[in-house]
């Protein structure tokens, strides 16, 4: 537990030594990311070995640092920030693994990577509101440099420039909250502070307008990154412009950083302006289920219907959120996990062993080519991670769809009603994609016996094999979603306790319809 | 709890067969052929010593396994055996291996068969594993949360089957059919996160409780015991298919390739069915009752338009996939009438029990008769290929009722064993359908004169097509396809087609030997009709 602030430095210093050694040897940079990321990772599930669940907070470490405005460097842990620093741990390691074919500046690659995952790490530590902001801008300079930098030809700038852009207006509107509550806070009475537990206490005085003027202004900061609707565009633009670990870590974890500030500040932080939104973040959040569901099933790239894929699966995190009781908010967590694992799987397959083979996202391209006999891997892979992403049982989607449907249940009937038809869309589009970019339009009797013979002249590509760095990186989001989808008391017994804390009863209870 | 565990042995050595064909790479398609038939027999081996254990006049689930599995979900794992659930896992057991049989030219591209369109063995016999396996999980586990997994996994094997091996519509069909299922099971889900918001529990039998003694309708408070009713009961609609929710039916069923086709009827639809009996009616007793005169409206429509579509198709596999609309809606009827009587008056016992006998047995014959119809088509459909010198890597043509004639001087074992099945699927006396059917319409005269009567025309249209099928096929001069050679049964197909037949004739002669399975169940569940 209390080595869990070692992830952030170890993050922050292997980057620098990344640079530093990139500039001799690209295979150092390599291992020392690897070596950074897999420190972290061990640092995290060893805190979560030794974790006793409690409600609340527990405090690892709190000095002052702009002793005027009563900021502190406040790092601290409960069981929601461990199930995501676990996932931050295991999503940065798998990105290094499925970023091992980088060839062009390999040192600041790594070093840009790492800092992201340092900022990461840092966010889901803060138990300081101006710390946290901090972290959130670290974790958000280095995606403009590692989709300008390495991603996709032609609409990198674009979509790098979109990104930043929406999170810079996002993080503004966060820091005009923050600056608000606690000016808000002083003149109420309260010592100046911008320590999430102090902002809460002095919260409970404020005004209603206050409160549901401040949480409007946090929650939707915050929920840009979360991929929102209809602050949601950059999501997909961004994930299929940016190199593949860089897309994995978008939609794997860095989505999850708005999800979690949404509850983690805004929520306790003005539970009456929470009570005053909920139906209007559920309806957002129902329309992104549907709205991005739907484009999924008709998107003709390959890579934009794992993209809008990410923006409906949030959508279900969010009307957990909306929701608003324990079982809702517990599924909703599961779900950040959960997704976070399967669109890494996805995004691993779609970028790096689909695209940098066959040099295509195209729908049209890829159905003409018998991808299933020509990337078995790729393609049981695709399936097992497209079933978890349906939300099939035995997988982590599954649990966690099942926990936000029965917390949703508490608060609206009708809600979880239109989170069934969301199940539907997301079974139509992924199947739809499935289907399409591995088995094509070709029935398997039509293709010879022999999987060695050419299957059709001219249309057999002698693809590199699939990589040891990307069979390892497949194996353990592959162990992770199905060791939560059938255990998902694993995380659950961290996430439950977490719910008991008087900051997060406050929210929760406030927000009851 | 007993030593061995029993049925989770049942559930699982499948996919431990599954799992070993996956991993034993460059194994021949013979012994491929050979490992996949053996583990797909572990199922009636297992079936053996099951019905020696079990003791039907005990009338709580036997062999259980129950263990802690995720304790915030109050999940258990949970299996167990009752009269019901022997009867489809007998059935599962007796169609797998015929359906494997019946596949083997999809298994072995080296068989001496007409056919040879077929590779990736190994990809064939472990998603038939996994499917056979996932089928025993829904039929044994008492808990939704992994009665659930096996429920919704058995459409993945069920989709690959159908998309890789099946005709050219079939990446439309198998999307079709799985969107259509999931859509179902969405709202199933919806429902059961509501029951365990509302009692804390998804274990069958303690919900089952709950919605016998009204709490579970005191516990969903405003239209909440309605809109979960019916989540739940669209996920079965689907499953069976009730009618207006078939449409996705007929065109995965003729898409299929044959071994699935069997499967899918045989056994996937009773799975559906399966459902309403274990699920639906125990824990929505109340519900159900109130919906019951429009819903046997709906199966009346599957009976009759099932019948009159089937009546219309040229299509010998869309034929054989509308009479298995008809046939499933009798089983559906029966139940129907017996929660629409369910506390009417008190002379329901003897007509209940007759119909709920009747569901079980058609549930059981069906699966034979239905998957034996489909192994005949996909017999006249390698005979149609042969005829017409297909390259064997096209598949295999759909065939219609105007390409043959004179089948029964051609190949007289074939028409012999396609001409049994074809009776026993009309409800001809001394063949098993006859004994299920007869006492559907027994019970439902007692508890629905109405509905029986209407139903009448359905057995009328049934009787129609499955007699013009005979007819144009066996009957008549030589023509079309039988016109040159047409070979009488190979050792493969009759080893399919022979085991069906000769249950059918045993079961219908002696239908004792499965209704003493089931009886003392029957009975206690037709002595305590009553509402909350």
């Amino acid at each position: 537990m209390n080595a869990l602030p070692l992830t952030i430095y170890a993050s922050f210093a292997g980057a620098v030594l990344a640079l530093a050694a990139g500039t001799r040897s690209h295979a150092a940079a390599r291992w020392i990311a690897l070596v950074t990321a897999l420190t972290s990772f061990a640092l995290t599930l060893l805190a979560a070995s030794s974790f006793a669940p409690s409600p609340g907070l527990q405090t690892i470490i709190d000095l002052p640092w702009i002793a005027e405005l009563g900021i502190r460097y406040h790092l601290a842990a409960d069981g929601i920030s461990l199930t995501l620093l676990v996932l931050t741990g295991l999503a940065a390691t798998v990105g290094v693994l499925f970023s091992w074919n980088i060839e062009h500046r390999v040192g600041e690659f790594f070093a840009l990577y790492l800092t992201l995952i340092g900022g990461v790490f840092g966010v889901f530590l803060s138990a300081d509101a101006f710390t946290m902001f901090v972290f959130y801008e670290i974790a958000i300079v280095p995606k403009y440099f590692l989709i300008a930098n390495w991603g996709s030809p032609v609409t990198r700038e674009h979509a790098a420039m979109k990104l930043v852009l929406y999170s810079f207006a996002g993080s503004a509107l966060v820091l005009a909250g923050l600056l608000w509550a606690n000016a808000a806070a002083v003149a109420h009475g309260s010592v100046s502070s911008f320590s999430l537990n102090d902002l809460a206490a002095a919260a409970t005085h404020f005004s209603r307008g206050e409160q549901i003027g401040l949480f409007a202004l946090v929650f939707t900061g915050f929920a840009v990154l979360a991929g929102m609707f209809p602050f949601h565009t950059w999501a997909p633009t961004g994930h299929v412009a940016a190199p593949t670990a860089a897309s994995m870590l978008l939609a794997g974890v860095v989505m999850k950083l708005g999800a979690y500030g949404c509850l983690r500040v805004a929520m306790p932080l003005f539970p009456v302006g929470l009570a005053f939104w909920q139906p209007t973040i559920a309806a957002l959040a129902i329309i992104g289920i549907f709205y991005a569901g739907f484009i999924a099933l008709v998107q003709d790239d390959f890579k934009f219907v794992i993209g809008y894929s990410s923006v409906s699966h949030m959508g279900f995190v969010l009307l957990g959120l909306a929701a608003a009781n324990a079982t809702a908010v517990a599924g909703a967590v599961l779900q950040m996990f959960s997704h976070g694992v399967i669109a890494g799987l996805l995004f691993a397959v779609v970028g790096r062993m689909v695209y940098e083979r066959t040099h295509t996202r195209q729908l049209a391209d890829l159905r003409q080519l018998p991808l299933h006999r020509l990337l078995p891997f790729a393609a049981l892979t695709f399936v097992l991670a497209g079933l978890a992403s349906m939300g099939m049982p035995g997988f982590s989607g599954f649990p966690a769809e099942l926990t936000i449907l029965m917390g949703v249940w508490k608060t609206s009937p009708v809600w979880a009603l239109f989170a069934g038809g969301g199940i539907l869309v997301a079974a139509a589009f992924t199947l739809r994609a499935i289907q399409v970019s591995f088995f094509g339009s070709i029935p398997l009797s039509r293709v010879t016996a022999s999987g060695s013979e050419p299957i059709h002249a001219g249309s057999l590509h002698h693809y590199e094999p699939i990589t040891l760095a990307e069979k390892v990186g497949t194996a353990l989001l592959l162990a992770a979603t199905v060791y939560i989808g059938l255990k998902p008391d694993v995380l659950l017994d961290w996430i439950t306790p977490a719910l008991q804390s008087p900051l997060m009863q406050a929210a929760l209870k406030g927000g009851s319809l | 709890m007993n030593a061995v565990p029993l049925l989770s042995l049942v559930v699982f050595t499948p996919w431990i067969g599954a799992a070993v064909l996956a991993f034993l790479r460059g194994i021949s398609p013979a012994t491929t052929r050979a490992l996949t038939l053996a583990f797909s027999l572990s199922t009636l081996a297992l079936s053996g010593l099951l019905l020696f254990q079990f003791d039907p006049h005990s009338l709580s689930p036997q062999l259980v396994e129950r263990h802690t599995w995720i304790v915030a979900l109050n999940v258990h794992y949970h299996l167990g055996l009752d009269g019901l659930s022997l009867l489809l896992v007998l059935l599962t057991g007796i169609l797998t291996p015929a359906a494997l049989l019946a596949s083997w030219y999809h298994l072995s591209p080296s068989l001496p068969l007409p056919l040879s369109p077929s590779s990736s063995p190994r990809l064939f016999g472990s998603l038939f594993l996994l499917l056979q396996g996932a089928a025993l999980g829904v039929f044994l586990a008492l808990d939704f949360f992994h009665w659930f997994l096996f429920w919704e996994l058995s459409l993945v094997p069920a989709f690959f089957l159908i998309k890789l091996w099946g005709g050219p519509g079939a990446p439309r069909a198998a999307y079709q059919f799985v969107v259509y299922t999931i859509g179902g099971s969405a709202f199933m889900l919806v429902g059961f996160a509501a029951l365990f918001v509302a009692t804390g529990t998804l274990d069958f039998a303690q919900l089952a409780q709950l919605g016998r003694d009204g709490t579970l309708a005191a516990k969903l408070p405003g239209s909440g015991h309605e809109i979960v009713f019916f989540g739940v009961l669209l996920g079965f609609a689907v499953k069976v298919p009730l009618w207006p929710f078939h449409t996705w039916l007929p065109a995965t069923y003729a898409e299929a390739p044959t071994g699935a086709a069997m499967f899918l009827t045989g056994v996937m639809s009773k799975m559906g069915v399966y459902g309403f009996l274990r699920i639906l009616w125990p824990i929505f007793p109340a519900p159900l009752h109130y919906a019951a005169p429009w819903l046997s409206a709906l199966a009346l429509g599957g009976v009759v338009f099932g019948a009159f579509a089937a009546m219309k198709q040229t299509d010998l596999k869309r034929m054989v996939a509308y009479s298995s609309i008809n046939h499933l809606s009798y089983c559906l009827l029966a139940l129907f009438a017996v929660s629409y009587a369910t506390g009417r008056n008190v002379a329901t016992g003897p007509a209940a029990s007759a119909a709920l006998s009747g569901t079980l047995l058609q549930m059981f014959n069906h699966g034979l008769s239905a998957a034996a119809l489909f192994a005949c088509v996909g017999v006249l459909q390698t005979r149609k290929a042969h005829a017409l010198s297909l390259p064997s890597d096209t598949g295999v043509p759909p065939v219609s009722l105007h390409d043959f004639g004179g089948v029964r001087t051609a190949a007289p074992i074939f028409a012999g064993l396609c001409g049994l099945s074809l009776f026993s699927s009309l409800g001809l006396p001394g063949l098993n359908g006859f004994v299920g059917e007869f006492l559907i319409f027994r019970g439902v005269f007692g508890l629905h004169p109405v509905a029986a009567a209407i139903a009448t025309l359905g057995l009328l249209a049934t009787a129609l097509f499955l007699l013009t099928f005979w007819q144009r096929v066996f009957h008549g001069p030589r023509a079309g396809v039988t016109a040159t050679a047409f070979a009488d049964l190979n050792p493969i197909e009759l080893a399919t087609l022979l085991p069906l037949a000769v249950l059918m004739a045993v079961f219908g002669l002696f239908p004792g030997l499965l209704t003493g399975l089931f009886n003392p169940l029957i009975t206690s569940w037709a002595d305590h009709l009553t509402l909350p």
